[in-house]
């Protein structure tokens, strides 16, 4: 099997294991796959869900079933960065809609897809609890609150620099 | 001002750390209970407090904790829900950015009256930094002696663990989320067994909402009886409010609840009105799932009496003319806001977080969002407000677990205070995604900024 937590990752594996009872392992599925999707490329391949499973001592299709239930988890390969747009009630009525639009036209996607250069998907999510802060959009672990037009287009300007600074 | 038990102290500068939070007062609660109190006192001291759960239902926390077996050589479980999915809501995510000591003082004092050596914080997936703060308090609270093993020498040992869920809001449900803990698919347990008696592994197990839990702490502080005397009636003690929607100052708010629904809107302490000079339409005052009401039954019941902020004043009326505190999510609309497309969102929401156990909830919801699509695009016919009635009612009540219910209200609500405006859409189908059915009708008296 070609893909494998590092040191530092398996490190972070067994410490998310040791949080449950001896014998409930199982219950590390959900932060595991988090460590995963994290460690191999934003997403879940059906190799490292396996991986996940060998590890945790479970069935494969026990660790399917629940990537397929939880809205976080990426079955396809996405961007480098995803933008996940909130578009319930509460931000709807903040204009969200404006802001998905605007999105789109500057990136030329629509929801559900990624940027030709693989650097960015548009995604549309639903409540995050950041309703007091509408519009809004997660990118990674972070919050992004209070969206302008021109604040999208800081925000896009800031990962192409990224990208830029890293290469 | 009114009353601050909670975020009296979220403006210290420093105080989500252990040093800050420990001087201005935090753990004397804990040392408090662990060192001169009774498990007996402690249960007892909630339940004089008359605390209700801050999740949603509102169950007396007192009297679940009282509920939880005592099985022999079986270990016993606090799990704290703060999985915070319901639209509208984002106040516990606020306590637990900003004061992260009290939640786990919080719970070291429910553990150690309840029993429960591993405690578990639920946290939605996508508050992975809150995640993160939490786990840092973890590190530090244990390294000041108040988690671990042997706290203040009583012999009771405790550890806090933080488990992500991973984007389901049916996870908040507490046995979807007992599930989700244990690895598997948010799918509710049908009832009974209750968790008190089997919950997690099968043991017994309660689950409580964040702010619940951080509410013991003043609770052990003051005495239940003290904490009784602020609010109103059942209402007791203080409620956090996160507003949101078109307001001048969307934020999270502790109230006690005597408040009007009035001055909570439009004083500047905490709303500070509608944005733009708008005029008032709408709210739904507890979270998505609560019956939506026009401005006229929100800030007056239908007796014509002054609606307030508390738990038996916002249901007062029932479904016909009343809502619900739910979960605090206080979410406001303003005249341009269309009540159709307002109504979609929220159906939209409920079929993608449907779990799909029963049939009534998995394909009613998926019903109710289409005939909400067909409306709002200006297809939609005269018989599909009956449609989405007769819908909505077959679901309410069939269901394992009470999302179904969450997911009927809303639609009914629309329908039952803005028939008129689903009307309209139908009759003026070329105007129905570009013009807005306005105030007519429904919206007097309604407060006009002076
Ligand atoms: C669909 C659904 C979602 C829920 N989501 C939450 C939630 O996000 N947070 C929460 O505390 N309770 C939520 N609840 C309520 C919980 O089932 C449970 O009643 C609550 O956590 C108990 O805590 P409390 O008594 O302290 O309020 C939800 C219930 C349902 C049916
Ligand atoms: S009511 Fe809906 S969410 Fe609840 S168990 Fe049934 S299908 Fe699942
Ligand atoms: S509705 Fe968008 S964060 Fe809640």
């Amino acid at each position: 099997m070609s893909l494998q937590f590092n040191n530092e990752q398996m490190t972070e594996f067994k410490s998310l294991v040791a949080r449950y009872p001896e014998g409930k392992q199982k219950s590390a599925l959900l932060p595991v796959l988090h460590l995963a999707q994290d460690s191999f490329g934003g997403w879940l391949p059906t190799e490292a869900m396996d991986y996940v499973a060998s590890l945790l001592e479970i069935e494969p299709i026990e660790v399917y079933e629940v990537a397929t239930f939880y809205s976080m988890y990426n079955l396809k390969p996405v961007g480098k960065f995803v933008f996940e747009v909130c578009q319930t009630g509460p931000c709807m009525i903040s204009g969200s809609e404006n802001i998905i639009a605007y999105i789109q036209k500057q990136l030329d996607i629509k929801p559900g897809e990624t940027t030709k250069d693989g650097m960015f998907t548009l995604k549309l999510v639903e409540c995050l609890g950041a309703c007091g802060y509408a519009p809004m959009m997660q990118v990674g672990k972070i919050y992004r609150e209070h969206l302008t037009k021109e604040k999208v287009d800081a925000i896009i300007a800031e990962y192409r620099m990224q990208v830029v600074a890293l290469n | 001002m009114g009353v601050k038990l909670l975020l009296e102290k979220a403006n210290v500068p420093g105080i989500r750390t252990y040093d800050v939070y420990r001087r201005e007062g935090g753990y004397a609660a804990a040392e408090k209970a662990l060192k001169e109190m009774s498990i007996e006192a402690i249960v007892e001291e909630v339940k004089k407090s008359g605390l209700r759960g801050r999740g949603g239902a509102g169950f007396p926390a007192g009297m679940k904790w009282s509920f939880i077996a005592k099985p022999e050589g079986v270990p016993r479980h606090l799990v704290c829900n703060a999985d915070e999915s319901e639209p509208g809501t984002f106040k516990d995510r606020y306590l637990m950015e900003f004061l992260p000591h009290l939640l786990i003082e919080g719970l070291l004092i429910s553990s150690y009256a309840l029993g429960s050596n591993d405690t578990y914080i639920y946290i939605r997936g996508e508050y992975a930094w809150v995640a993160t703060i939490l786990e840092d308090a973890i590190v530090e609270a244990t390294k000041n002696g108040w988690l671990g093993k042997n706290i203040l020498g009583t012999g009771f040992d405790c550890m806090v663990h933080v488990h992500r869920g991973a984007g389901a809001y049916i996870c908040g449900e507490e046995t979807a989320l007992i599930e989700s803990l244990e690895g598997k698919r948010g799918n509710p347990r049908i009832k009974p067994p209750f968790p008190a008696i089997q919950g997690l592994w099968m043991r017994p197990t309660v689950v409580n909402n964040v702010e619940t839990l951080a509410a013991v702490v003043p609770i052990i502080k003051m005495g239940g009886e003290e904490y009784a005397k602020i609010g109103v009636g059942r209402s007791t003690g203080t409620k956090l409010i996160s507003a949101c929607g078109n307001i001048n100052k969307p934020g999270v708010y502790e109230i006690d609840m005597t408040i009007s629904v009035e001055d909570f809107i439009y004083s500047d302490e905490y709303c500070g009105g509608i944005a733009g000079g708008k005029k008032l339409k709408a709210c739904i005052p507890g979270g998505s799932s609560v019956p939506i009401l026009p401005a006229n039954l929100l800030l007056k019941t239908a007796k014509g009496e002054t609606r307030y902020m508390n738990y038996e004043s916002l249901s007062d009326g029932g479904f016909a003319t009343g809502s619900m505190m739910g979960s605090g999510g206080f979410i406001i609309l303003d005249e341009d806001q269309c009540i159709v497309k307002n109504t979609l969102t929220l159906a939209r929401f409920y079929r993608h977080e449907s779990c799909g156990q029963c049939s009534p909830c998995r394909e009613g919801t998926g019903w109710m969002e289409k005939i909400l699509q067909k409306i709002e695009l200006g297809k939609g016919e005269s018989s599909d407000i009956d449609l989405l009635w007769d819908i909505q009612r077959k679901i309410e009540g069939n269901t394992i677990c009470p999302l179904g219910d969450a997911a009927a209200w809303p639609v009914a609500a629309a329908i039952r205070h803005f028939r008129d405006e689903f009307e309209w859409h139908i009759n003026n189908r070329e105007l129905s995604q570009t013009s807005n059915f306005g105030l007519q009708h429904y919206a007097d008296p309604i407060h006009v900024p002076a």
